[in-house]
């Protein structure tokens, strides 16, 4: 049967199993969405703008572990999907972004909404394709999707111009696909396995570092096997957050810049780090000449370029990590070494950990007349669903949360870890919950990136998307003022949001509820009353204005010389 | 270090800014590039010359095996290949100067493929630092104009790229 373009193209999505995508209408791709009016399998959100689409695409991806979809015009349509592609990448998340291009008679004559959308996404996308003939759709959405989903996930955008869209073809979807210079190595050579579990049984000092990888691999089960097995203590980076259970007596929390005392003093003193999934970013390792001085490393990662990228690394494993993971479960159940004994020597190492636990725990002054912020997070913690997914934006809020939220299952944590994108937070919250409608789902924000995606507010109202939008509001760009607080003599230069916004007619103004809370004893009426309104709303807290994230390795110092008190 | 790298590549819309956006975006260098398509159908050869430690070499040669484009990388530092370039050059040559040139472009079995009264157009060819050589040797002569292919590079023995 012949049928136009567009309809192929969305012929090619049902057949990839998508049910939601987020897009944007326009002049290039007015076919498509003609087409889509009437085309009932596929669930289409109209976000209010492109930017949030593409989050939105992402939060759903990170949710669900499907690969999220966002269609936007050409030209200004897919410029505002940059920030939204650069920032799945850094994380590498599975998107598929379907921009609409000028006729291809047209490409290359600075058409009306012409852009080299290709040029300009090619630092930040994983691949991308621009379809030339309506032959060519269907292999190319094939493709498009293989890439996005296997080995290092990651975006890959499709350029789809508008003369391939009216054009008549035929559609036959390819069963399988071969690309001859992409064969992403899943499985973890035996020997390696063999070794890395003769390295931790004869370690004293083992600490698994867990990354993003491990939640996008869906290797938590395998993980927490394996650590509760070996005894191994477990810290995972911002990214991994939720791979471990925090509740787990082996967690360490998370490690890094803003980590946790005794995350970043067993990593300093560990004689061997299993790195699972995770990149030794700056933001974890500090000062690369000081970082874990003492120890071996063993990387265990699908993308071979992120391992010997930043530190040295004595046993590299590429692969997938939960075939990785579980063939070292294996290993070490037919190893001959006595594993209880190797368990209980680890006893001094635990007591250490212990001792670093005690010595400094996160924590924070409780006020009684101001709102603390990880007050607030706790709280939405204790009176939240198990399985509520947070999102969140970029700033202190985003590390309080990461401190003191307590993440004890995968894909519960949607952040920008990698490109730290401010007004991620509330589209991506808004992806997730078209994915999950009956699951709690939660952004907290500050006051600077929640308004950089305010308009997102119609979608959730319109789509009946029951979001409940946390501002933990210090009128300050927090993180920021922080830094300007200790390293530049507190002048805080463009960081004060001088007017104050009245959030609570902001969310009327949308039809949406608000609810305010200025003084510790509303904190948790205003979380419990905005948890059973039925549809979005925003619950704004009016913390202390100049609490500081802490502890706090400054940038270029190492790891264990963290800021505990200032 | 110097090191001469072949990438064979789907000879497809876009590869070459996506090998050339991965060397400025990570600050690899590249001295010479050179493309052409192959024997085989759909692929097409770059041999890229770049510098660096061990440590840059291993990320530029994983980070461009990363690339959906690129089938294979070879790495021939370890003078398992052969190198050569071609070079065209312009000198000038008037008076005693043409029978100096002509024992320099004999002694480096080069040839003469353009003349005039006042100058010699020169096509030499061979690996990158005999290119070097006669281009020294005929700097203080007149030289007007070089262009150079940069090198292109095969793996020594029988056996092909792919086996």
């Amino acid at each position: 049967m012949k049928m136009n373009g567009a309809r192929i193209m969305l012929e090619c999505l049902k057949k990839e199993g998508v049910d939601t995508v987020f897009g944007y209408p326009g002049g290039t791709v007015i076919n498509l969405y003609d087409e889509l009016f009437s085309f009932k399998d596929i669930h289409h959100i109209l976000p209010r703008h492109e930017q949030a689409g593409t989050h939105a695409a992402d939060g759903y991806a990170r949710a669900t572990g499907r690969v999220g979809v966002a269609i936007a015009t050409s030209g200004p349509g897919a410029t505002n999907t940059v920030t939204g592609i650069a920032t799945a990448y850094m994380d590498s998340i599975p998107m598929v972004i379907i921009t609409g291009q000028v006729p291809t008679a047209l490409i290359g004559n600075d058409a009306f909404q012409e852009v080299d959308i290709i040029g300009i996404t090619r630092p930040c996308t994983k691949h991308s394709f621009l379809i030339r003939d309506v032959k060519d759709i269907a292999l190319t959405m094939k493709k498009a999707f293989y890439i996005a989903r296997s080995g290092r996930p990651g975006p890959v955008l499709v350029d789809f111009p508008k003369d391939v869209q009216m054009a008549q073809g035929e559609f036959h979807y390819p069963e399988t696909v071969d690309i001859r210079g992409y064969k992403p190595n899943l499985s973890g050579h035996p020997r390696q396995v063999e070794k890395a579990v003769a390295m931790i049984l004869s370690s004293q000092r083992p600490v698994m570092y867990v990354g993003g990888g491990a939640v996008l691999g869906d290797a938590a089960e395998p993980l927490t096997l394996l650590a509760r097995k070996l005894s191994l203590p477990v810290t995972t980076t911002l990214m991994g957050l939720g791979s471990f259970p925090e509740s787990d007596e082996l967690s360490l929390g998370m490690l890094g810049m803003h980590g946790a005392y005794c995350a970043n003093m067993a990593m300093t003193n560990s004689d061997l780090i299993i790195a699972v999934g995770a990149r030794f970013d700056d933001r974890v390792t500090g000062k690369l000449s000081t970082f874990a001085p003492h120890a071996k490393i063993i990387h265990i990662d699908v993308d071979p370029t992120s391992i010997k990228k930043n530190v040295r690394v004595d046993l590299p494993i590429v692969g997938d990590v939960k075939d990785v993971l579980t063939k070292m479960i294996m290993q070490a159940d037919k190893s001959t070494e006595n594993l209880t004994e190797f368990t209980a020597a680890l006893a001094p190492w635990h007591s250490d950990i212990a001792g670093w636990k005690e010595k400094h725990p996160l924590g924070y002054k409780q006020s009684s007349t101001v709102i603390k912020p990880q007050f607030v997070i706790q709280k939405l913690r204790e009176l939240s669903d198990d399985d509520a997914i947070i999102s969140t934006d970029v700033g202190q809020h985003q590390m309080w949360t990461a401190q003191f939220f307590k993440f004890n299952k995968p894909r519960t944590l949607l952040t920008s870890g990698g490109l730290g994108t401010m007004g991620y937070g509330l589209p991506a919250a808004m992806g997730a919950q078209a994915a999950f409608p009956n699951r709690q789902v939660i952004t907290i924000c500050g006051d600077g990136g929640v308004q950089m995606n305010i308009q997102e507010m119609a979608t959730l109202v319109q789509n009946k998307l029951p979001v409940k939008i946390v501002i933990l509001n210090n009128n300050f760009l927090g993180m920021v003022r922080q830094w300007q607080e200790l390293f530049f003599d507190k002048r805080y230069s463009s960081t004060c949001m001088e007017l104050p916004i009245d959030y609570i007619k902001l969310a009327d103004a949308y039809g949406a509820k608000g609810f305010l809370a200025t003084k510790p004893g509303d904190v948790e009426s205003v979380i419990t009353q905005g948890f059973k309104e039925k549809g979005p709303v925003i619950m704004e807290f009016k913390i202390a204005r100049e609490e500081k994230v802490l502890p706090m390795v400054p940038a270029g110092a190492s790891l264990n010389e963290m800021v505990l008190n200032a | 270090m110097q090191h001469t790298i072949s990438v064979i590549v789907e000879n497809d819309f876009g590869v070459l800014s996506r090998v050339a956006t991965l060397f400025s975006g990570r600050g690899f260098n590249i001295e010479s590039l050179s493309v052409a398509p192959t024997n085989e159908e759909g692929l097409s050869r770059m041999t890229i010359v770049t510098r660096g430690d061990a440590q840059i070499l291993e990320q530029i040669n994983k980070q461009l095996n990363k690339l959906i484009d690129v089938l294979k990388v070879l790495d021939f530092s370890d003078g398992s290949g052969i190198e050569r370039e071609l070079a065209l050059i312009k000198v000038s040559a008037e008076d005693d100067a043409r029978a100096e040139i002509l024992r320099v472009v004999d002694i480096f079995r080069a040839k003469i493929i353009d003349v005039t009264p006042k100058s010699y157009t020169i096509e030499a060819t061979g690996n990158p630092l005999k290119i070097d050589a006669i281009l020294e040797l005929l700097r203080p002569l007149g030289l007007k104009e070089v262009v150079r292919t940069g090198s292109v590079a095969i793996g020594r023995g029988a056996k092909g790229w792919n086996g």
